[in-house]
């Protein structure tokens, strides 16, 4: 596993386009979650977007060199840590072509006049609870999730592109988070089903039937809710269901964070196309 | 769950093939270009059957294949399959030979749009542009400014008024875009090399 025993206290964090708009709630309350378990998130200065599916399709020059301006920003001491299982990838991706190729290597650090670390490690926020281990997460639970029955829907990305195999896999992690946590993951789902991606936008037609099929699922699982570490999963399913009656789609941050005992947790439900505040309150979670 | 995949439905099987039209070289560039052994292939189509969109394709994943294989060039070019897979991986998973299919299709886009073939899915592809154009504008997505932009591109701006609408009742799609302070270094990478 790339570096192993790393400092885990101070993380370089990139938050990405979505969560730093239409998923703020996601941002929000992985923040805050961070900073219960003494995480040090130091937001990179001035990134940039990843290079995201349109630009790699368009452009694979421009993506990739999208994606190394924001590796030639991180500082080479600390790890660099994402929350998009979409922007990982294409981070990782830009920097697995630089390992491999010096003399592009040389030309955009020419081209940026930084330095790009090759031992930058670029983890997943999920890694870092993981290393983090199951006892820092008891040790700050405060709100016991009281038999919350949840799919874990980890989307086509956070495990899967091949490019992406010399990284570390994802899959159950955050079903093991949250059980340890007192919520009952239901795996019998769905779990790893692509949302739709950016056809929502333009083939909507398409995309329905597919989070439909998505959410029956779960719910045939007999699911509460899904939770999910993808902001672009938690958008299309919440906008493109038309089943009813419609499941709450937490983003995990959210429900970590209220584990943990944050408080502000009322604006970021707000934000939820689907309520999710009647489902809690029946657990009991919250007021 | 999905509906079996539809039998191979090459467009137009019904007349023959004509192989003056052929490219022999199209499979091998493919390979080259995508490093996906396509050769491999046996057309089992568990491909088709696992992709979550075979739904809106004309070709399922194996046909795709099948065309390149056969060096039917400008069939496998202007499909809609190239354009509606969004590159999940799903199939590059499920094959039991190994063939990264979705690396097949990325190379397919770009050699559509380098040799101007005919787009099927236009809207897709306008979709893309917006996107790109924002972050060449900001060096972010601003998903506002995409969606209106797209929707005066494609003249729909009815349809899925709703879904837009309580997107900005929820304050989902910001009014204001984020943007990068270094903003030169990103459109610099915009302007073509000779021109700098
Ligand atoms: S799964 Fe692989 S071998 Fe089977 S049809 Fe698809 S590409 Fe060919
Ligand atoms: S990568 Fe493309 S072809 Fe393969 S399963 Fe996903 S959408 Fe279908």
């Amino acid at each position: 596993m790339p570096g192993r025993g790393l400092n885990l206290t101070d993380l370089s964090y990139f938050p990405g386009c979505s969560l730093e708009s239409s998923a703020r709630e996601s941002n929000i309350s992985m923040m805050e979650a961070a900073e219960i378990l003494g995480l040090n998130l130091i937001e990179l200065e001035d990134w940039n977007c990843c290079g995201s599916s349109s630009a790699n399709i368009l452009d694979k020059e421009i993506a990739f060199s999208l994606a190394v301006r924001n590796l030639s920003l991180a500082p080479p001491d600390r790890p660099l840590m994402a929350m998009c299982p979409r922007c990982l990838y294409h981070l990782r991706e830009a920097h697995q072509r630089l390992k491999e190729e010096p003399e592009t290597l040389r030309a955009q650090e020419r081209r940026w006049g930084r330095p790009i670390s090759l031992g930058l490690s670029i983890i997943h926020f999920l890694e870092v609870l993981v290393r983090l281990g199951p006892a820092r997460l008891q040790q700050g639970l405060v709100r016991n999730l009281n038999g919350l029955k949840f799919v874990p829907y980890y989307g086509c990305t956070l495990f899967r592109p091949p490019s992406l195999r010399q990284g570390s896999y994802y899959q159950g992690e955050m079903g093991n988070v949250l059980t340890m946590l007192g919520g009952v993951p239901l795996d019998k789902a769905l779990t790893q089903r692509c949302c739709g991606s950016f056809l929502s936008a333009a083939r909507a037609d398409v995309v329905t039937p597919l989070v439909n099929e998505i959410l029956a699922s779960a719910v045939a699982a007999g699911a509460e809710c899904l939770v999910t570490s993808c902001a672009m999963c938690q958008l299309n399913l919440e906008i493109r269901c038309t089943w009813e009656p419609r499941l709450p789609i937490f983003h995990f941050s959210e429900i970590l964070a209220l584990a943990l005992g944050a408080q502000d947790y009322e604006g970021w439900f707000t934000r939820h196309l689907v309520d999710p505040r009647p489902l809690l309150q029946a657990r009991e979670l919250i007021p | 769950m999905n509906p079996p995949a539809p039998a191979l439905n090459l467009r137009g099987a019904a007349s023959p093939i004509v192989l003056a039209e052929q490219d022999r070289y199209l499979a091998r560039d493919i390979e080259r270009l995508s490093r996906a052994n396509l050769s491999r292939c046996f057309h089992c189509r568990s491909c088709g059957n696992g992709c979550p969109f075979i739904r809106g394709m004309d070709y399922p994943p194996n046909g795709i294949i099948r065309l390149v294989q056969y060096g039917l060039r400008r069939q496998a070019l202007e499909s809609h399959t190239i354009w509606i897979c969004v590159g999940c991986h799903t199939c590059s998973v499920q094959c039991p030979m190994g063939i990264d299919i979705a690396a097949i299709m990325a190379t397919l886009r770009r050699l559509a749009l380098a040799e101007g073939a005919m787009i099927a899915e236009t809207n897709i592809l306008d979709f893309h542009r917006e996107v790109l154009q924002s972050i060449k504008q900001y060096g972010r997505a601003h998903k506002l400014g995409i969606m209106l932009r797209y929707k005066a591109r494609v003249r729909q701006w009815f349809a899925d008024l709703d879904v837009g609408l309580r997107m900005l009742a929820k304050r989902k799609m910001d009014l204001k875009a984020s943007r990068v302070k270094a903003i030169g270094e990103i459109t610099r990478l915009f302007i073509p090399h000779w021109k700098r």
